[in-house]
């Protein structure tokens, strides 16, 4: 769905983003993190043609961008950083006038309101009145952006921060209706710097640093099981004698125990008394892929409360 | 996507509030007029102006006199101005491209919502102003208006005075006279008309400037000021005869031609050059604006 190749866009001496061979396949669940200033909305802009590239190539839903961005644009929904109206106009006024400056009718003018109220109602502003969108809350906004991003139901969601200003209802709103959409085939790539919300949503990630891409793959294959159990018990002491030489490190009555097995290493701790409280296979966070994988810039990660 | 820029300027309060202050100076000026029954004596003060209280049903002519140097084209270069970079600073830009909606076909449609927004204003001029001048100046006299102020710096008319039947033609002369060929109705709105599209036509020299400067900056009130700015360098050079030789090609320089149109016959020539000149501006400028926009990234 997206391919690019050594990707560059230099702005003066600053180079935003350097070399980026992105892929980003249909179907995809696609989260390309990074802290802020690592280039990921320079890359989001330059898919959809607003920024031209320095040097490499980009290809959009099979066709070469911007040559033919005119082409793939009215399949591509998208929020570019924060969402943005006309403030005077009411949500659904921004919506038709938004739908209407797009290429082709799109049908009569029965068809397009019908468009623009199914959008609003995927992301909950159904019941909105006539009030301008300069009295909007900030969760309204960003959920009005969402809805332009929808009205012309796109097989391709480009996201930038798409749950911004969201409340923890409303992030979960978000995700349930990006879920949903890409169950019905449409392929999303959003970008983030909340962790939290990629491991809940993503399929696949990427991570930019510094502008370069320093990881992609999909996301169950890096949360593959680390060959570690985590043991929380009553009876360390008994736990560490009876698992000899497995312990990997105690942390009062957490145990780190080498083993593939937490099923035989169950049976074994029950057979010996020891009371198990958890047993639980060690997968890594994506918070530690991450930090892996990053500089020493990375601490500008936010990890929401 | 013209119809959608129309959309957004007649749904925004700052297109009336503006038009509302260009019909509001004739109004003011009218009131003054009306009250103290003193109009500039002829060859002096506004075009027409002094001719109001015999003859309100030319203050229309008076209007668009007034409103020429300085309302309409800071209304314009606002509008215009702020066409691109108001949407850029505003964030409503790159969703509108990526709608997506080309960016040749912005521009042209801004174009045409500035060109519309000047009609408004010069058509909302001349219909407040007529009503104005026929309720609250001078009783009119109908058809017989003789009308043709001379040259640059035009007097007025003075109804059945004598003089030349050819002096109209004279620019410079101050005080004119044609009673042997008075306007009919029917000419006085076929000459209103040119005026009121010599007027527009005016204004896109202004509108062509700004717009190149609002794909330049990010800011729309620097784009405004800054073809305020070369409208200003243009007015104070037209006066200056140290720069005879650049005149021609200023954007100000016809501004005052449509002045020839209540000659008798009109004259042309001035006519002419101010549209050519115009037409040259709109050119240049959007063929400037369409090259830096086109390939200009949008980061904001």
């Amino acid at each position: 769905m997206i391919t690019t190749q050594d990707l560059t866009k230099r702005f003066g001496h600053v180079e935003a983003v350097r070399d980026v061979s992105l892929d980003v396949r249909e179907g995809d669940r696609y989260g390309l993190l990074g802290p802020n200033g690592s280039g990921k909305s320079t890359l989001v802009r330059m898919l959809l043609g607003l920024v031209y590239a320095t040097s490499g190539s980009i290809s959009v839903l099979g066709e070469p961008v911007p040559r033919h961005v005119g082409r793939v644009l009215p399949e591509i929904g998208a929020l570019i950083e924060e969402p943005a109206a006309y403030p005077h106009l009411s949500g659904r006024a921004n919506l038709r006038l938004l739908d209407a400056a797009g290429p082709g009718s799109g049908g009569g003018r029965r068809t397009r309101r019908r468009r623009v109220d199914a959008a609003l109602e995927q992301v909950g502003l159904a019941g909105i009145d006539r009030r301008p969108v300069r009295a909007y809350s900030l969760g309204m906004r960003q959920r009005l952006g969402l809805a332009a991003a929808l009205v012309r139901r796109p097989r391709l969601l480009i996201l930038d921060e798409p749950t911004n200003g969201l409340d923890p209802r409303g992030i979960r709103d978000i995700r349930d209706l990006l879920t949903g959409l890409n169950a019905e085939g449409v392929t999303v790539f959003l970008s983030s710097h909340l962790l939290p919300e990629v491991s809940a949503l993503c399929t696949r990630i990427g991570v930019l640093d510094s502008g370069k891409l320093v990881l992609q793959e999909q996301l169950a294959s890096l949360q593959e099981p680390t060959g570690r159990v985590l043991i929380s018990t009553d009876d360390p002491e008994r736990a560490v004698a009876t698992l000899d030489g497995l312990v990997e490190r105690r942390d009062g009555a957490d145990l780190v125990v080498r083993s593939t097995d937490p099923a035989a290493l169950n049976a074994r701790l029950v057979a010996a008394g020891v009371p198990v409280r958890s047993l639980a296979v060690q997968r890594r966070s994506l918070e530690e892929i991450v930090l892996d994988v990053t500089s020493a810039g990375s601490d500008q990660f936010g990890v929401p409360a | 996507m013209i119809a959608v820029e129309l959309f957004k300027l007649v749904r925004r309060l700052r297109t009336w509030i503006s038009i509302g202050l260009i019909c509001a100076l004739p109004l003011v000026v009218a009131i003054f007029i009306a009250v103290t029954h003193l109009a500039p004596p002829p060859g002096q003060g506004s075009a027409f102006l002094s001719a109001v209280l015999d003859e309100g049903q030319l203050y229309p002519a008076a209007a668009l006199a007034l409103v020429l140097p300085v309302f309409l084209p800071v209304a314009v270069a606002v509008v215009a101005g702020d066409s691109i970079a108001g949407e850029a600073s505003a964030g409503t830009l790159r969703y509108l491209l990526a709608r997506p909606v080309g960016r040749t076909k912005l521009l042209v449609a801004k174009l045409v919502a500035v060109i519309t927004f000047a009609v408004l204003a010069v058509v909302a001029v001349t219909v407040t102003s007529y009503a104005t001048g026929v309720l609250i100046l001078g009783p009119s006299r109908a058809a017989a208006v003789g009308t043709t102020p001379g040259g640059l710096a035009p007097g007025s008319i003075a109804p059945g005075a004598g003089g030349s039947p050819t002096a109209g033609l004279q620019p410079g002369a101050a005080i004119t006279s044609l009673s042997g060929t008075p306007l009919t109705t029917l000419q006085l709105i076929e000459r209103v008309l040119g005026a009121m599209s010599f007027i527009t036509v005016s204004m896109l020299g202004v509108a062509a400037i700004a717009l190149f400067l609002s794909t330049l900056t990010n800011s729309a009130i620097g784009a405004a000021l800054g073809s305020l700015a070369a409208l200003v360098v243009s007015e104070i050079l037209v006066t200056l005869n140290a720069a005879t030789a650049v005149q021609p090609y200023l954007p100000t320089r016809y501004w005052l031609a449509w002045i020839d149109f209540f000659r008798q016959p009109i004259l042309w020539r001035d006519i002419q050059r101010g549209f050519a000149i115009q037409a040259v501006y709109v050119v240049v400028f959007l063929a400037a604006a369409w090259a830096n926009f086109a390939t200009r990234d949008v980061t904001t």
